[in-house]
């Protein structure tokens, strides 16, 4: 099983994204780092200039890197940003059917999971195109994983799901943030950078419900897989994605390592991560309950083991 | 300067509503299968196969276009399903089919190469490049733009791409870019994209709490209003929230989509068709919005302004907007 760690959904200022990527190319035993601006482009510009020394530690480290593209472009300069992306030699994630016309011949790439792959004529139709691996939908459910899985494998290309993380659940033209601010998105003045996990979106009756960012619209809880690994690996998939949050990346990515090399039980695992990050509600309900927030497992953990 | 007039694009949950809109004046009508190959999966809406056929017949005895919309995501495993919807479409005689799935795209351009294909908004295509792919690859020779461009990114679409575009001027309003919006299934667990259905009203539950009647949809409180004052219906995305130190609609205000000032600047940014949200409305009111928007549209092409007030009764809540077109978002 492979660890990728997803895009950076949001904006961290320039220094924390640097010690970020440093500490990961350090600490975090994955084995694919996505790198680069997926939600809004006006946040690039903050940390464009520290992306090539990123790409070279992480390469250094051993671990592959593709470059993130942009979820809705509209604007020219974002589709110039995307034709950069397709001189740049690396691989590169598509995250909208945009960067496909932007690819150079042979640039390896793959599938993010907000292009919308739900059946196994889009999986044939992206793998006949070159896709060397495709990240699901988050809100697909374990029986079409499974399908989807044995196709894509079939076509000779990866599988990836949604494993950690608060879920992306809607990209809007409207920046919410700027919204909430009063401001409209094009002097939004980086207000999202208050938030590094999103900010909390409660219900009139306080229940934690969803989370902005943005112009993307993301759920509160945090998507957790790592109890249900066995299934996830019964049903053919053959990598996790680690979506990055504040916190100790690197540890929760050293939690899903070995619990999917079967050093941890589920129960420690779940345990170990809830140690390591204990405010945070999990759900995984998209593959495994009635509606995305659903968590299947106790809310608290029995065992509390720690990671060594 | 343009020469044919726009294309009037009507909504018909059912053959009556579908004989209402044409009777009304639509140029075109667009409606979907009793199943979830349609992103208006409702109970007791949308065609039979045999609805299908006399509709497009009706329709084009009198001079109008039926277009079938089989624009959800098709279930893995279960492809066959959409495959069918589409050869039956074309049985039918269907003018067009709006698609939105890649895989359904590439079968439809395969299978049935002489059905046109128009791209559904559900694919959210909102720029020259991803417009082009689909026409290139798929013969898509229209697309149903998203409802997040304003209108100079209208204008500037058009100039760079060779296929029709149709936008929407009234009706709902998704403030997500659509086909990339799963939170109704994260609360409910059922999805546009999977289901064709937001907010379903399976979900719905209305509450008295003390002086208040609360929205709720699935375990979520959407909206709260006083006890003795119209609930609004619980649409995820239009409920009223906390975030940070404010309460209240986070995501958009309870208005809906009311272009018909900008029916001239689309007409002259080389709009081709005009689409009116609304299969889930009453045949009464389907004709009345078509009868409005056909004079505004034959204003247009005259020359002539618009009634300042056209359709502002007939929306839902109390307020228009004209959503992204103007670029207040931005």
């Amino acid at each position: 099983m492979k660890l990728t760690l997803g895009p950076l959904m949001f904006h961290w200022k320039p220094d924390v994204w640097q010690a970020f990527y440093r500490h990961i190319a350090e600490q975090a035993p994955v084995d694919r780092v996505v790198l680069g601006e997926l939600v809004c482009s006006k946040r690039l510009p903050f940390y464009e200039a520290l992306i090539p020394d990123a790409i070279d530690r992480l390469q250094a480290a051993g671990i592959e890197v593709v470059l993130a593209s942009l979820a809705l472009p509209t604007l020219k300069r974002e589709r110039k940003t995307m034709a950069g992306l397709g001189e740049t030699g690396l691989p590169v994630e598509v995250n909208d059917l945009t960067m496909l016309r932007h690819l150079a011949a042979g640039q390896a790439f793959t599938v993010g999971p907000l292009v919308n792959t739900y059946n196994r004529g889009t999986v044939a139709w992206l793998a006949t195109q070159g896709a060397t691996g495709i990240c699901l939908p988050p809100e697909l459910p374990l029986s079409s994983v499974s399908i989807l899985a044995g196709c894509a494998a079939a076509h000779g290309a990866g599988c990836e799901v949604w494993a950690y993380g608060r879920l992306p659940l809607a990209m809007s033209g409207r920046c919410y943030h700027a919204r909430l601010a009063g401001r409209a998105k094009d002097s939004c003045q980086f207000i999202c950078e208050d938030d590094p996990d999103g900010l909390a979106v409660d219900t009139l009756d306080g229940q934690k419900f969803l989370a902005i960012n943005g112009v993307q619209t993301l759920s509160e809880s945090w998507a957790n897989l790592v109890g249900d690994l066995d299934a996830v690996r019964d049903a053919g998939v053959t990598a996790l994605r680690l979506s990055p949050h504040t916190g100790d990346m690197a540890l929760v990515a050293q939690i899903f390592r070995r619990a999917a090399d079967g050093e941890l039980s589920a129960s420690d695992a779940l345990a170990a991560l809830s140690a390591a990050e204990p405010d945070r509600r999990y759900s995984n309900g998209f593959m495994f309950g009635t509606v995305g927030a659903d968590w299947s497992h106790p809310a608290e953990p029995e065992n509390t083991a720690r990671i060594h | 300067m343009r020469t044919t007039p726009l294309e009037l694009v009507c909504p018909a949950g059912t053959p009556a509503a579908l004989r209402s809109a044409v009777k009304a004046g639509a140029h075109t009508v667009y409606c979907g299968f009793a199943d979830e190959t349609n992103a208006r999966n409702f109970p007791g809406l949308n065609f039979s196969r045999q609805d299908m056929e006399q509709a497009v017949a009706f329709a084009h005895q009198h001079g109008a276009k039926v277009l079938v919309a089989i624009n959800t995501f098709p279930r893995a495993g279960d492809e066959a399903l959409w495959h069918r919807a589409v050869a039956d479409a074309e049985t039918a005689g269907a003018d067009a089919v709006i698609l939105a799935d890649l895989g359904l795209l590439a079968h439809a351009a395969d299978h049935h190469p002489d059905l046109r294909r128009h791209l559904s908004v559900q694919a959210a295509a909102a720029n020259p490049d991803v417009i082009n792919f689909y026409a290139e690859e798929f013969g898509v020779k229209r697309v149903v733009l998203p409802r997040v461009l304003s209108v100079p990114e209208i204008a500037a679409i058009n100039r760079e791409i060779d296929v029709e575009t149709e936008v929407f001027v009234f009706g709902g309003l998704c403030v997500m870019a659509e086909g990339r919006c799963s939170l109704s299934s994260y609360a409910t667990g059922l999805s546009p994209n999977m289901q064709g259905v937001c907010s379903p009203a399976s979900h719905v539950k209305y509450e008295h709490v003390g002086r208040e009647l609360v929205s709720k949809l699935g375990a979520y409180t959407i909206d709260k209003v006083g006890a003795n004052e119209p609930a609004p219906y619980p649409t995820l995305c239009k409920g009223c929230f906390s975030a940070g130190a404010r309460t209240g609609p986070v995501f958009e205000d309870p208005t809906s989509l009311n272009a018909a000032q900008l029916i001239p600047q689309l007409a002259k940014i080389g709009v081709t068709a005009l689409k009116i949200e609304g299969r889930q409305r009453s045949r009464a009111y389907v004709a009345a919005v078509v009868r409005s928007f056909r004079q505004a549209v034959k204003a247009t092409a005259a020359g002539l302004p618009i009634a300042a007030d056209t359709l502002a009764r007939l929306s839902e809540g109390q307020a228009n907007t004209v959503g992204a077109y103007k670029k207040t978002w931005r």
